[in-house]
């Protein structure tokens, strides 16, 4: 039998070693599943991980995805260090399209190069204030966290629905539920010719940075990482954990909102019923298979964001059903949960015990 | 209203509550025992695939509603080998079991979307039955309505009227205690997870085999985590399990019938009702941090680690 032996300290070199053990494990779990669904393994990991990214338009669609993801992510880790569990980003990043499209939308046919500024700001302000909710019924009624930004992740892309079906719908629209589509100044331009990619993923970027000088430069990011490690320690040098509840649900939400702004002024172009492909639950993923820090959280997202690009590519190629991403993400979060043992423990061979 | 109004918004908030009667039970073992599981949402789904897929190919519902509970077993013991054996941490992993149930279910349930099934059949006394509003009500369910109910009922005595409830409770309350005692905490937690899991997945069936005879991805739309705002509305007390469930249930059958009816109010606002319920309810609940923290058990959520 084996036994797990707590170490003195936790192992560095396990930190970065269980993000690649997992990845490895995950691919293996991926050829049983291949070969189970009927195709070739190799062929599929091929279609699944390679071929969508072996050409300019792939490598930019690798950066279009990943720039939600990194958004979300940085946020969501944030919230993560010190114990707030916002797994509402996706509600979130929808209320951050819905603020930041009405300015593109009110602007339609007019304005100025101010526009797409404004609505990156309004998308920043929709997010928060969707995060705000959950973080106030915390904060004042006690609310778990984790199910109320989940419930409202529900009421506000029902509230989308609704905009797209009624007021927003375009007219001219042969019925379809979609907005107009943003006019040049409401709209994110690509950065090169052949790809989607816009300055998003720029954003995204500085976004990980600011959420990098933030957790290790800044005195709110010492007492965040103080309240998650040890909160009795947390309260007794009287850092509030109200103040890091609002913190940690205005930061993700924000975030979160303009990952939303991203997706419809960038490579949607309209507002329309469905802005994500679960974006804001895949960034839980992501933050930890980045460890939560925001270096890790632009590696990770640039490998979920291949196994969203891949399950499309597969889905063409080889007819594999386009939910093999998600159990691949899923998959990978398992491995790497069960994999971070070997961080804070030794697995060692169970001993008879000696009498005595 | 019309009496048979009544008794169809009454009959369908039955239809509707009994999915998240199952999974809230579960998880209430599972918590009890101290251990949080957020998975119920994803567990539920795959008891609804698996439910429908057997079902639809052997045309057994006992079998795909046995197949289903033991999926959501299956499912329940991943989330039980990370948490209890490889001590990670159980909102993550609670987190992954959705994440990865709701990609898995899509991937089994892809072929099978849009195929109708009939639904379970309903229990029929002539002379009962047929009582107005009760009848049909009581005495004219389908056999996992009434399972559920003793389902309740079981779970209501077997953590307050037996040892072994007793037991469960007291690995929830204080594992270090219990194990000191010779409790084999880690195996019973794994117990009390597979139970879970078993209930949501019997939840999930019930979804895609009565509630709504036929599969779609994604198809419990929030209920598994309806049912883990059920567990914390009760307080973790099985009776008030029930009145959660059943609350729900409502909210949800009262949206859709104000829907029928036109109420000048867009469906997708009314469609909001039963989200919107889960908060309020909660933060009424959750308002008194002491209670909370009394009925709470005690260890949930910690990791045991005996050595």
């Amino acid at each position: 039998m084996l036994r797990l032996e707590a170490r003195p300290q936790p192992s560095r070199t396990m930190v970065l070693a269980t993000p690649v053990l997992a990845v490895v494990l995950t691919l293996i779990a991926g050829v049983i599943m291949f070969a189970i669904l009927g195709a070739d393994p190799l062929e599929a990991l091929y279609a699944f991980f390679i071929a969508p990214i072996d050409n300019l338009y792939g490598l930019g669609e690798l950066g279009v995805k990943a720039t939600p993801l990194v958004l979300c992510a940085v946020g969501l880790s944030i919230g993560f260090r010190a114990n707030v569990w916002n797994i509402g980003a996706e509600g979130q990043l929808v209320m951050g399209a819905i603020f930041g499209g009405w300015i593109g939308l009110f602007h339609n046919g007019g304005g100025g190069i101010w526009v797409l500024p404004l609505m990156f700001i309004a998308s920043a302000i929709g997010g928060a204030f969707w995060g705000a909710i959950p973080a106030f019924l915390k904060t004042r009624f006690n609310a778990n966290e984790i199910l109320t930004s989940l419930m409202l992740t529900y009421v506000a892309q029902l509230f989308l629905n609704y905009l797209v079906r009624g007021p927003w719908r375009n007219p001219q629209g042969f019925n379809f539920p979609q907005s107009k589509s943003f006019d040049d100044f409401a709209a994110i331009a690509p950065m090169f010719d052949g790809t989607r990619l816009g300055f998003g993923f720029i954003v995204a970027l500085v976004a990980a940075f600011a959420g990098w000088l933030l957790m290790s430069r800044s005195f709110l990011g010492f007492q965040i990482k103080v309240a998650g490690l040890a909160p009795a320690a947390a309260g007794y040098a009287g850092f509030s954990a109200k103040r890091l509840t609002w913190a940690a649900m205005l930061i993700s939400g924000g975030l979160a909102g303009m990952a939303g702004l991203n997706e419809v002024a960038g490579p949607i172009g309209q507002v329309v019923a469905v802005v994500s492909p679960g974006y804001g639950f895949t960034a839980i993923i992501v933050a930890f298979l980045g460890r939560l820090h925001p270096i890790g959280i632009i590696i990770a997202a640039l490998l979920i964001a291949l196994s969203y690009i891949g399950g499309d590519a597969a889905q063409m190629s080889m007819n594999l059903p386009v939910a093999v991403s998600s159990v691949f993400q899923g998959m990978l979060l398992f491995f790497l949960l069960g994999c971070e043992v070997l961080i804070r423990y030794r697995i060692r061979p169970r001993l008879r015990a000696a009498t005595g | 209203m019309h009496h048979d109004t009544v008794t169809a918004i009454l009959l369908s908030t039955v239809l509707a509550s009994t999915p998240m009667l199952f999974a809230a039970l579960g998880e209430l073992v599972t918590e009890k025992s101290g251990v949080l599981n957020l998975g119920v949402e994803g567990m539920m789904l795959i008891g609804a695939v698996i439910g429908f897929v057997v079902t639809a190919a052997t045309g057994s519902a006992i079998l795909g509603v046995i197949l289903a509970a033991v999926a959501g077993a299956l499912a329940s013991g991943i989330f039980g080998v990370l948490t209890l054996l490889l001590l990670a941490n159980q909102v993550a992993c609670g987190l992954a079991l959705t994440i990865f149930g709701i990609g898995l279910s899509a991937l089994i349930g892809k072929p099978f979307i849009g195929k109708p099934l009939s639904a379970l059949p309903q229990l029929h006394i002539s002379g009962l039955s047929d009582i107005p509003v009760i009848g049909p009500l009581i005495f004219g369910q389908d056999a996992l309505v009434y399972i559920s109910i003793l389902m309740a009922i079981a779970v209501h005595l077997f953590l307050n009227r037996t040892r072994q409830g007793l037991i469960v409770r007291a690995v929830g309350e204080s594992h270090d205690a219990a194990h000191a005692l010779g409790y084999p905490v880690v195996g019973i937690r794994f117990l009390a997870v597979m139970f879970g899991g078993a209930m949501s997945g019997i939840g999930g069936s019930y979804l895609s085999l009565a509630y709504t005879p036929l599969w779609s991805e994604g198809m419990t739309a929030g209920r598994g985590w309806i049912a883990l705002a059920c567990v914390t509305f009760s307080t973790w007390r099985s009776a008030r399990v029930v009145l959660g469930a059943y609350l729900f249930g409502f909210f949800t059958i009262a949206q859709l019938h104000a829907q029928a009816l036109n109420v000048p109010i867009p469906p997708e606002f009314l469609s909001m009702a039963p989200y919107l319920a889960t908060v309020l309810v909660l933060v009424i609940i959750s308002r008194d941090a002491t209670r909370i923290r009394m009925h709470a058990p005690a260890s949930l959520g910690r990791v045991f680690h005996g050595g």
